[in-house]
């Protein structure tokens, strides 16, 4: 190894910089999973009967069930019975009804994060729903979203505010007992994120949400779903970052995206919970289920995830494309550095006539990391005249570190088209010569090298946090290079 | 400018270089010569500061600096400059990001501030022209895609942007045909100036027809075992390096 490699390499260990814990008296019931939890947690919320119902349903199904193995990921047994399953800030009385009635340490957390609730929204014209924990606790610019018909809410306030769309539409996109993690967050799930967006109406902003993970030893089970009526758009984002700690936790989410006829769904992810150490202590288990049911005709759902955290992230934000001429992509950036697993990809499953898929996957490994693609291209009889198009690339940065692609397809029908293209490659010493060789720093040359990488996907993200997640990988890599 | 005293170096564990002398002083222009092996392409690589080159013996000056102590992207914010021989593809990465981050840590060095976006564009508009590049090369990735030719251009491009003291070219003229080996030459040419020197790397002398060198060295088992005038690069054409090999033994 190169003296140059090596400097890179001492680069590499800078501490994870989200890692501090706010000490505000929080409100949570004791570890534990039974059916009093449940009902516990149900009731805290009052919720009406028919979530009860459909929680317990999920967590006697959730009993039957088995923790899948099949994932290329290796971690110690979780102890269910040793979570928390609701952990809330404590409120003085009353909810904040402004950002001014807000905890100031909670909007110093925020601010340490770099979301300057007030600046940031104002400026960047983003609705930031701040998800602390399990209870959102400052919605903002709720007022121009309600001109225009949008609703964007905490799931709970949603619950509350909108019970009929929750009934009607909770649970269609990832069913209660869909897996082993979806059965838990179905049975337990403490709060999220809820958008409709009504029949032609074009969100007039970007909608961002923040989680973090704060109190020890919790499960974060939240639960999003977004709606995007006939002829609705909608551009959502979600960035994720959580405080270090020796003991792993636990993050199983759910997310359910509807698009009917000729509407656009956008969701963007980027996600930096922390990822342990450098020798695998600690770190988030990020266990999500994501999925977006293009029902209508004409209709579009587009994933994009920037995945830098987590000590594991095991996900596959996927689309059902049922309508006629339904449009689904993805398009992911996959860090794993130091210990890191990361066990993500898609699932496009074609069902409507001349649907169209687009899978873009950029994985880059490094340290001892291993980082697998894995993707499910399936092509039902009825989707006449479907196409794919998928292209996974794999950057691997020294010799310790691994990638693996599993792409898997099921065609079923004579008249699709389905392509996949694959790379693997290494940063060479000849490509960070020749930069250094032209003045730049190797810090320097090794963000514009993955960022080139990576360029693809980062143009599908929205301006404002495009930035922001290409400042992300280059914390996540500095110095990663052989 | 540059002095070169004895210099050794090895790749590999296999030496390469045995005990180079070397002075290039401002103005000049030194043509390397010499077949295969030879060592031209390790020197280049060395003074560059690669570090994959051993250096066991020797010392370099350049303009008053020990330029072996030197990390290799110091060497070049102090105005060295590396045309390399195969360019490298950097997917992605705009050539016109490449050059300004360049063109940004050599300022930085010298305590200047970031050149103005504004005008970089037009200078680096200016430099296309005469290199007689296609404005699609900057938004293209850093030599993805690049034929033979069209990279050697952007090596000169990019030497001619960041305007180096001391601008080594390694093999620049190799794969280029008559029309492209003229434009190189005059963008090389217009970097001539008193203060800046040039260290021409090549087997023909094809391209000394082109940039007239003050001096002409044959390099041949890691030594400089001929030195002469532009003279020389007409003699060797003529008579082959077995000339000088054979001299040397005798």
């Amino acid at each position: 190894m190169s003296s140059k490699t090596q400097d890179v390499e001492a680069l590499i260990n800078q501490k994870y910089r989200h890692g501090f814990v706010t000490d505000i008296e929080s409100d949570s019931l004791p570890p534990g999973l039974d059916e009093d939890v449940v009902t516990a947690i149900s009731r805290k919320k009052n919720e009406p009967q028919f979530l009860l119902d459909w929680r317990l349903k999920a967590y006697r199904h959730w009993q039957t069930m088995t923790e899948p193995a099949w994932a290329h990921v290796h971690y110690k047994p979780i102890d269910y019975q040793d979570i928390v399953y609701y952990s809330a800030p404590r409120a003085p009385a009353n909810a904040p009804k402004s950002l001014d009635e807000v905890d100031p340490k909670l909007l110093a957390t925020y601010a340490k994060l770099g979301i300057p609730l007030h600046e940031r929204a104002r400026l960047a014209g983003v609705a930031v729903d701040a998800v602390f924990d399990s209870v959102s606790v400052a919605t903002t610019f709720k007022d121009k979203l309600g001109k225009a018909g949008v609703i964007f809410c905490s799931f709970s306030d949603a619950v509350r505010d909108h019970p009929e769309l929750i009934e009607r539409y909770l649970g269609t996109v990832v069913p209660a007992g869909d897996n082993f993690f979806a059965a838990l967050n179905s049975a337990v799930f403490s709060d999220g994120s809820f958008v409709y967006v009504p029949p032609g109406v074009r969100c007039p902003m970007e909608l961002s949400t923040y989680f973090r993970i704060n109190a020890a030893k919790t499960g974060q089970f939240e639960r999003t779903l977004i709606i995007a009526a006939e002829g609705a758009s909608v551009s959502y984002l979600e960035g994720c970052t959580a405080p270090m700690r020796d003991e792993n936790q636990l993050h199983a989410a759910v997310v359910e995206l509807v698009a009917l006829d000729d509407a656009r769904i956008k969701y963007s992810t980027v996600q930096n919970w922390y990822p342990g150490d450098e020798n695998g202590l600690g770190g988030i288990f990020n266990f999500v289920t994501k999925r977006g049911e293009c029902r209508g005709r004409n209709s579009k759902i587009s994933w994009t995830q920037v995945e830098t955290g987590s000590a594991i992230t095991w996900k596959y934000p996927s689309c059902v494309l049922k309508g006629d001429n339904s449009v689904g992509e993805f398009y992911s950036v996959a860090v794993a550095n130091n210990y890191q697993q990361a066990d993500t990809g898609t699932k496009m499953i074609h069902i409507g006539r001349n649907t169209k898929s687009t899978i873009v996957s950029k994985g880059i490994s490094a340290g001892h990391a291993a980082n697998v693609y894995r993707g499910l291209v399936k092509i039902l009889p009825s989707a006449e005249g479907a196409r794919n198009f998928t292209q996974c690339d794999s950057l691997l940065m020294g010799p310790t570190c691994s990638a693996h692609t599993f792409p898997y397809m099921e065609v079923r029908n004579q008249s699709a088209t389905v392509e996949h293209e694959a790379s693997t490659s290494k940063i060479g010493d000849d490509q960070l010569f020749y930069c250094l060789q032209r003045g730049i720093s190797a810090e320097d040359a090794v963000n514009m090298i993955v960022s080139g990488f990576c360029k693809v996907v980062f143009k599908e993200l929205p301006m404002e946090f495009a930035v922001e997640a290409q400042n992300l990988l280059s914390v996540s890599l500095e110095g990663a290079v052989g | 400018m540059l002095t070169i005293s004895n210099l050794s170096a090895r790749v590999a564990g296999k030496d390469i270089l045995k005990g180079i002398n070397l002075v290039v002083n401002p103005g000049e222009v030194h043509a390397i010569m010499g077949p295969n092996g030879s060592g031209k392409s390790t020197l280049a690589q060395v003074l560059a500061g690669r570090t994959e080159y051993e250096v066991t013996g020797g010392t370099v000056r350049f303009q008053g600096q020990d330029l072996l102590a030197l990390p290799a992207e110091q060497r070049a914010r102090a105005g060295l400059f590396l045309g390399f021989q195969y360019p490298v593809e950097i997917p992605g990465v705009n050539n016109v990001y490449l050059l300004k981050a360049a063109l940004n840590a050599k300022r930085k060095a010298a305590g200047l501030a970031e050149v103005d976006a504004y005008d970089f564009l037009a200078l680096i508009k200016q430099k296309m022209k005469l290199m007689q590049m296609n404005e699609s090369f900057l938004t293209r990735g850093v030599n993805e895609g690049f034929s033979g030719g069209e990279k050697k251009r952007n090596e000169v491009l990019q030497m001619l942007v960041l305007e180096p003291t001391l601008a080594i070219l390694d093999e620049t003229d190799s794969g280029l045909d008559i029309d492209a080996l003229k434009v190189v030459s005059m963008g090389v040419n217009s970097l001539r100036d008193p203060s800046r020197a040039v260290v021409l790397v090549t087997h023909y002398q094809r391209l000394l027809d082109y940039i007239a060198p003050d001096f002409v060295h044959v390099l041949s088992g890691g030594r400089i075992l001929k030195s002469g005038d532009g003279s020389l690069a007409l003699e060797l054409e003529k008579r082959g390096y077995d000339w000088v090999q054979g001299a040397e033994v005798a």
